[in-house]
This record gives structure tokens, C-alpha cells and sequence, in this order.
């Protein structure tokens, strides 16, 4: 029993994402809509070409009909899944391997999530009847426990952390400044991002991602078909998924400077796409910076960075979009926002756009690589889902 | 003989300075401290608190369990209930509720020292009163559990010489079911009730006991009417005992048993002691200390407990503790209530605090599992009760944004001495002192009441020096 991979089997051949960000005027049927027709459009397809739809959304409806009924579609199978933050690069993940076993020839991959109509601050989620000993911590709770751990095993003392910190908010606000999808379209100033105020630990509002609506799209096909749609498909390299035992908070072994779901899922996806260096080998990462602490934590955990040097990298610059490796060029997390469900397409799309040299000139990475790397993750330290994905714009 | 074999107190950790409430509203308030339940304390875990205190380093297991306040958690539902799981007795332990006044403590009391076998009695009160009333600062909060038994369960620590009883029927104190305050009738007219009330009963229990008050040691008075108990008390001179009101206020049911605690902390063998409750009718006992006293350690004195306090609450944070003022709620939704069914298959992890131990790896599993996070053997576990192991702080944080009644939320990591680690919220501990390394202990609280259910678990709090 082993895992194999899909490399080279499968492509995206169009992509839509509607811009992330507080839509008041759309609801979730509104922004599906725009997303796939987008897709359609960028396909050179009509919603009749496409045989099956993936559905990510963590809450903003159940079922296919979610997507069904807005869109009108004819009696085809709609799946709709969840997986935390990482909803929809599941969405993009089980279409890819419909598409590879050859049950489809054409199906469409979309997440979308309606954050903005709860009138909370920060995600929530309905659970189910429990004992009530679960942690009732906030997202940006859980993960601000990675700072102090972090610091304390390296060796940073709360200023040099914080400004690692800070650096890591700047460089995404900087990069989304850039991006006109954006939820956050200005830079700011690194004094403003560190003197926000307090969400939990050492992290202030700036450190957190943005809360929003979105939705995004792909259509995949088979590989030796793509040519028919476009001239620059991006083929899918690796998908990978890791679930962990949740033992985080059980285990003492466990020292909340590291997520080893993403360790394992990088390693695979590393093994399918037969990469030995990410830092040198991939011209531009997406990653899931839902907090500072985490994009920190996963440039060591991704590979991109020995251990205990990231925030090193990260001051000096190597993570910008003129760096050795550019990360989440398009913003972010941080930037772009984060509406659960289309996060992991909204990733893809950047390296769609990057890949295929369709980026706005001025953040247009200029790199002879040709692989990009999508990384997504749902849960917490210690216990969390994380999924990695490689595209590339050549086969081989 | 049948006695008193053990005892445990309980003070939470905040004190009021009564000034506060002067300077805040121009009225009330006076000279003084009061002790404060935190806002994630209630009766019942105050009674848990006081009941673990009693039984740590004790060696016996109570089969009856007997709960007096004057402010029950749940109405129609029985507190001791909570408090027999929270100390993990076994289900052939009788728990009851005495409840509604001050006086209930007596039935506690007389109830466990008369039903055969290792019984604990557990007082416990958590006084309000209205802004600026008597009430409100010469109130306190705590708990006290007493355990009685014969000289083959332990050691008898004080034996009951003697003993008596009178009731009156008079407005005094009352309160109606809901009621934030409660009403008093002027002063002097229930002195002069109690008075004639006490002399009848002192009289009557000291001539049962064969003592005059010549050969009275101490004098403990405790009541919750004041001016009676000045009365009474300005008639034993100075083998009157300091009932702390001072220091921690009048924690009404709770009041005499404390007072019987922080005695016998400090008694000598052969002491011979008036107790006196006024409530309602006057109860007066003789009980005369033994030998064992002296080798006897309560885990906590309640001189530690009162030393051990912190004076800093603030007059604000106390009214929105004790729901006089409502602050704006955090843009979230309100918590969850936990429902009856998950709560009951994990009652032994919810109330307490038993994890698993894995057989073969030893991992211990917090909350317990059925499949080993080490090794991966199903189902070969056994139960283990971390409620009194000290544990030390890995990581923590502040969480601004989380609902609390009083934010923001202290979450920590903590791995157990000798194995196990649980991320835990955080009590009694100022925000900006929480440090890595320090080291904390588990501590029974009420984490929210929701849709009127009140969620019991367990926090971590600071280790007592």
C-alpha cells in the first residue's frame, strides 16, 4: 500500500476569483456565480462542458444544492465538502483525482464562504452537543501560542520576536497592496502594525488575517487534453493531505514550535512532484498565514528554512517579492483575506496568474522556476489538517 | 467515640477592600476586607474546594455527603451531586442539599455527625447584597467541609460534649427566590430575639455537657446578625475567638464551620470549645479537642488561605462579578450549553478530572482516550485522577476576543508532574504575571452558565506555596 501521486495527469485550464473583502451587495449564490462564470470564461467553456462539481464551504450552506441552485445546473453530481481552512483546496483536491481515474473529463472546482453576515468578530462555527471541556479559545488564540514557544526555544527575546512578527504582517500588506483582489489594498507602516491592539498573546489586529467574503474557481481537465483550452495550462505536481492525531495538547513531546501535519504533507507532496530543494526548485509559495506566528513556523516546516533560522529569513527579507523565494505574493492570509472555503483556490489562482506571467506587472515575479507551491491548513497547533499542493506551468 | 476525624477550608483568592466601595459610591463600604468568590466560582465549587482540602492526605472515603448554603447553585437540582463527582466517590456515596439559609449549615452538620459510617458535612456561601448595603460588605464568601467518624477510620481529632437547640420564628433576614438582596427587619429587634435565644441554648449544652464556662477555653459566635453577635459576643471577654470578619467577611453558612476550622488549626489536646450559631434560633455545641490534634496537618490553614489572597479587586470588577453591572459582550456568539448526555458518559473527566493511562506505553491521556496516542493499543487503559497533580506552564497566551465573564482569558499548556499534558484556562492570576515554567495546580470552577445550565470543569490556577 502506498500513496502515488497524480503528477503530471491532471491541469487547470481556467481559473476565476471574485476580490475577497467585506461584499455587503452578495450573498454566497452571488459570488458563486461570479467566480464560475469567471472560470467558464477563462476555460473557453460553458457550465454544459463541465460533467462534476467539487464544492468547498465551511458554513455558508450544506450540500450541493449550495451550488446547484444558484448556478442552475442540470442535474449533474455536486459534492460539497469541508475540511476547516483547508476546504478548499479539498474541493480542488478530490476533483483532481476524479478528473485522474478518468470518471470525468471536465469538472470544476469552487469554494466560497459568507463570513461577513454573522456580525461577530472572527470566525464561528456551529459544533455539536458536547460536554463543555472543549477550549473555547479564539483562532488567533490558539496560534499565538506558537510565538512564546517559538521564542523561547530560539532565543528571541518579545522585541526581536515582535518584529519578526511585524515584518512578516508588513511584507503581505505590502505585496496586497499590489494585488486589486485584495481585501487590504495599502501598505502599512510596521510602527501601526505593531502598535495595534491586542487580539490574544503577543498578537495585535495586524497580525491576524482578514475576515471576508470570497469565492474562487478552477476547471480541471486530463493533461493530454489541456492544449484544447489553453496554451498555458498549469499542470498539477503533488496533492497531499495530512490529518493528525490531535495530540498537540496531550502530548509533551509536542513544543508548539512546529505543525507535523505539514511537515508530513510537504514531504509527500515533495516526494510526488520529485522536488529535493523547495527553497531553490520553487519559484513562489502560497502559504496559509492565518497568524504571523504561523507563516513564521511554516517556512521551517515547509522546508524553506533550516530550523531555527525563519525568522532570520524573514528579516532579511529572503520571503518578499523580489526575495530568493517569494511568499503569498498576492498578499495572503493577512491580505488578500480569508473567506474559509475559497482560501486554498485563491492560492492556486495566484500561481495561476504568476506561473502563466498573467501577474500585474508590478508584482509579476521574474523567475526562470517553474513551479509554484500551495499550502493550506485548518485547525491548530497540535492539532490540525494541512494540504500542500505543487503546480507547474511545463510537464516533466 | 464518634467526632470530627478531618476538615478542610476554603477562602478564594480575592478580598474587597471595603473602602473601595465607600470611595466608588459615597455610601456603604467601611473599614476592612472581604473575601470575593471569583467570577467563575460558585457554592458548590467553593464546596469542592473546601471538601478536596479536607480530604487530601486523608485516607478515608465519605459515604455520605451533606451540603448547606444559603445560595444554591441550582434550584430543584442537587448540588452535592456535583460536589460527589467533582472528589471522585464512588456512586454508593449519599449526596444531599440542605439549602436555602444560613441555618441549613446545622442540618449539614448534625446530619453527617449523625449517620453511621465516614460522613463530611460541606457549608459553603457566597454572599450578595445590594451597592452600598450591610449586606454587601459585610458579607464574605467560602466554604468549610467537617468529617465525622469513629476512631477506627482515623483518629478523632474533637469529640461533641454536649449539645442543644432552640428556634425562633421572627423576620430577621429574608429573601425571595431570585432576589439579588436580601431584606433585614431593624436591627435591635432581632438582638433582643437572639439573645434570650442563645442563653437558652448555651445554658442547656454546656449543663448537657457537663462543663461550666469556667472550664471553656474558647468561644466561637458566628451569625450573620451582627449586632447580636456584638452582644453576645462582648459577654465571654477574652475567650472569644476572632470570627475574621475583618479580613474576610461573614460568609454566612459557611461561618461556622470555618471558624471551627481555623481553630482547631491551631488547638491544643484537651481544648475545650463553645460553638454558637445564631440563625433563625440559636445552636450551641461543646466539643472538646484530643490527643490526635496534635499530630494533625490540615492541607491549608485558613490563616494560609487568608494570607495567601490577593487584595487588589477592584469595586467595578466585583458588581460585574456579581452580576450588579453588565458590561458590553464581545462580538462573538454566546457559549455553547453542554448537553446532558455527552456530560453525563464523561462525567468522570468533566467532574473529576480522571484521564487515561495507557497499560503498556504509560501515556497519559488528557482527556482519556480509547485508542493510545503512543503505540496505538485500543481499549487498554486505565483511569487516572489528576485533579491534585502539580503540573508546570509550557506556553500560554491571552486571549482578548474568547467570551468571559471576566476577559480577558489566561490559557495555558501544562504538562503534569510525572506525565500528562492539558491546555487548560487559567485562575486567579493577573494576565501580565503568567511566565513559562511556573508552576500551577487544578482548581474546580464554573466556566459559564449557559441557557441554565452552569458548566463545571476544571482550570489551573497558581500552586499554593
Amino acid at each position: 500500500m502506498a500513496s502515488h501521486g497524480i503528477k503530471d495527469q491532471v491541469a487547470i485550464v481556467g481559473m476565476g476569483c471574485t476580490p475577497f473583502g467585506e461584499h455587503w451587495d452578495k450573498g454566497a449564490d452571488d459570488m458563486l456565480i461570479d467566480a464560475a462564470h469567471e472560470a467558464y470564461a477563462s476555460a473557453g467553456v460553458t457550465q454544459d462542458d463541465i460533467d462534476a462539481f467539487w464544492l468547498g464551504t465551511m458554513g455558508s450552506g450544506v450540500s450541493g444544492l449550495t451550488l446547484s441552485k444558484p448556478l442552475q445546473i442540470d442535474y449533474k453530481p455536486v459534492s460539497r465538502l469541508e475540511n476547516m481552512c483547508a476546504t478548499g483546496s479539498e474541493a480542488f483536491r478530490n476533483a483532481c483525482y476524479a478528473v485522474a481515474s478518468g470518471a470525468y473529463d471536465v469538472v470544476m472546482a469552487i469554494g466560497v464562504e459568507k463570513l461577513k453576515d454573522s456580525g461577530y468578530s472572527g470566525l464561528t462555527g456551529s459544533r455539536p452537543p458536547s460536554d463543555g471541556t472543549d477550549s473555547s479559545l479564539t483562532a488567533p488564540a490558539t496560534f499565538s501560542l506558537l510565538a512564546p514557544a517559538y521564542a523561547h526555544k530560539h532565543g528571541l527575546d518579545e522585541e526581536t520576536m515582535k518584529e519578526v512578527l511585524t515584518r512578516i504582517a508588513w511584507k503581505n500588506h505590502k505585496n496586497g497592496a499590489l494585488n486589486p483582489r485584495a481585501q487590504f489594498r495599502k501598505e502599512v507602516a510596521k510602527e501601526t502594525i505593531a502598535a495595534s491592539p491586542l487580539v490574544a498573546g503577543p498578537l495585535g489586529i495586524f497580525d491576524c488575517s482578514g475576515v471576508s467574503d470570497g469565492s474562487a474557481a478552477a476547471v480541471i481537465v486530463r493533461a493530454e487534453d489541456a492544449h484544447r483550452y489553453t496554451d498555458k495550462p498549469l499542470y498539477v505536481k503533488a496533492l497531499s493531505f495530512s490529518s493528525g492525531p490531535a495530540t498537540g495538547a496531550l502530548d509533551p513531546s509536542y513544543d508548539y514550535t512546529t505543525f507535523r501535519e505539514v511537515r508530513t504533507s510537504a514531504e509527500e507532496a515533495y516526494k510526488q512532484a520529485g522536488i529535493s530543494d523547495p527553497r531553490s526548485q520553487i519559484a513562489m509559495a502560497e502559504v496559509h498565514d492565518c497568524f504571523t506566528p504561523t507563516e513564521l513556523v511554516l517556512m521551517e516546516d515547509l522546508g524553506f528554512a533550516e530550523e531555527g533560522t525563519a525568522w532570520k529569513e524573514a528579516l532579511n527579507g529572503t520571503f518578499d517579492l523580489d526575495g530568493d523565494l517569494p511568499v503569498n505574493p498576492d498578499g495572503g492570509l493577512k491580505s488578500f483575506g480569508h473567506p474559509i472555503g475559497a482560501s486554498g483556490l485563491r492560492m492556486l489562482f495566484e500561481c495561476w496568474l504568476q506561473l502563466r506571467g498573467e501577474a500585474p506587472p508590478e508584482r509579476q515575479i521574474d523567475s526562470d522556476r517553474t513551479l509554484g507551491l500551495t499550502h493550506n491548513l485548518g485547525g491548530q497547533p497540535g492539532a490540525c489538517v494541512s494540504f500542500v499542493a505543487v503546480v507547474g506551468s511545463e510537464v516533466g | 467515640m464518634r467526632g470530627i476525624i478531618g476538615y478542610g477550608t476554603y477562602v478564594p483568592y480575592y478580598r474587597l477592600d471595603r473602602s473601595k466601595i465607600t470611595a466608588a459610591m459615597g455610601a456603604g463600604g467601611g473599614r476592612g476586607h472581604r473575601a470575593v468568590a471569583g467570577y467563575d466560582e460558585d457554592t458548590t465549587t467553593m464546596g469542592v474546594e473546601a471538601a478536596r482540602n479536607a480530604l487530601r492526605g486523608s485516607t478515608v472515603t465519605p459515604s455520605s455527603i451533606w451540603f448547606a448554603t444559603a445560595n444554591p447553585a441550582y434550584l430543584d437540582k442537587t448540588n452535592a451531586t456535583a460536589i460527589q463527582a467533582a472528589l471522585d466517590l464512588p456512586q454508593d456515596t449519599w449526596a444531599v442539599d440542605a439549602g436555602g439559609s444560613a441555618r441549613s449549615a446545622e442540618a449539614a452538620i448534625l446530619g453527617a455527625k449523625g449517620t453511621p459510617g465516614v460522613s463530611m458535612a460541606v457549608a459553603s456561601d457566597l454572599r450578595t447584597g445590594n451597592p452600598t448595603s450591610n449586606d454587601e460588605s459585610a458579607g464574605g464568601d467560602g466554604a468549610a467541609a467537617v468529617i465525622f467518624g469513629d476512631d477506627e477510620d482515623a483518629p478523632v481529632l474533637a469529640h461533641t460534649l454536649g449539645f442543644a437547640a432552640s428556634t425562633g420564628e421572627f423576620l430577621d433576614r429574608y429573601r425571595l427566590p431570585g432576589d439579588d438582596s436580601s431584606r433585614i427587619w431593624e436591627e435591635r429587634f432581632g438582638e433582643q430575639a437572639y439573645l434570650a435565644l442563645a442563653e437558652d441554648a448555651i445554658e442547656r449544652a454546656t449543663k448537657s455537657a457537663n462543663v461550666g464556662m469556667e472550664d471553656v477555653d474558647k468561644v466561637i459566635i458566628a451569625g450573620l446578625h451582627a449586632r447580636a453577635v456584638r452582644s453576645l459576643s462582648r459577654t465571654v471577654g477574652d475567650k472569644l475567638v476572632d470570627d475574621l470578619t475583618g479580613r474576610i467577611g461573614n460568609p454566612g453558612a459557611a461561618q461556622l464551620p470555618l471558624l471551627v476550622a481555623s481553630v482547631l488549626d491551631e488547638a491544643e489536646p484537651g481544648e475545650t470549645i463553645l460553638c454558637v450559631h445564631l440563625a433563625d434560633g440559636a445552636y450551641a455545641s461543646v466539643l472538646r479537642t484530643t490527643d490526635a490534634i496534635a499530630d494533625y496537618a490540615p492541607f491549608a490553614t485558613v490563616e494560609s488561605q487568608i494570607e495567601g489572597g490577593s487584595d487588589n479587586l477592584e469595586y467595578n470588577l466585583y458588581l460585574t462579578w456579581r452580576g450588579f453591572l453588565d458590561r458590553e459582550p464581545p462580538r462573538r456568539p454566546d457559549p455553547d450549553r453542554p448537553g446532558a448526555p455527552p456530560t453525563f458518559r464523561s462525567e468522570d473527566w468533566k467532574y473529576a478530572f480522571v484521564g487515561s493511562r495507557d497499560r503498556t506505553s504509560g501515556a497519559i491521556h488528557l482527556p482519556p482516550m480509547r485508542v493510545s496516542m503512543d503505540g496505538g493499543a485500543v481499549d487498554d487503559m486505565e483511569r487516572i485522577r489528576m485533579a491534585d497533580v502539580p503540573a508546570t506552564i509550557t506556553t500560554f497566551t491571552v486571549d482578548y476576543l474568547a467570551f468571559s465573564l471576566s476577559p480577558p482569558t489566561v490559557a495555558v499548556v501544562i504538562d503534569f508532574d510525572g506525565g500528562g499534558r492539558f491546555q487548560a484556562e487559567m485562575t486567579d492570576i493577573d494576565p501580565s504575571e503568567v511566565k513559562i515554567g511556573d508552576r500551577v495546580e487544578m482548581t474546580f470552577r464554573r466556566l459559564f452558565t449557559a441557557q441554565g445550565i452552569h458548566n463545571y470543569f476544571w482550570k489551573a490556577r497558581p500552586l499554593a506555596d
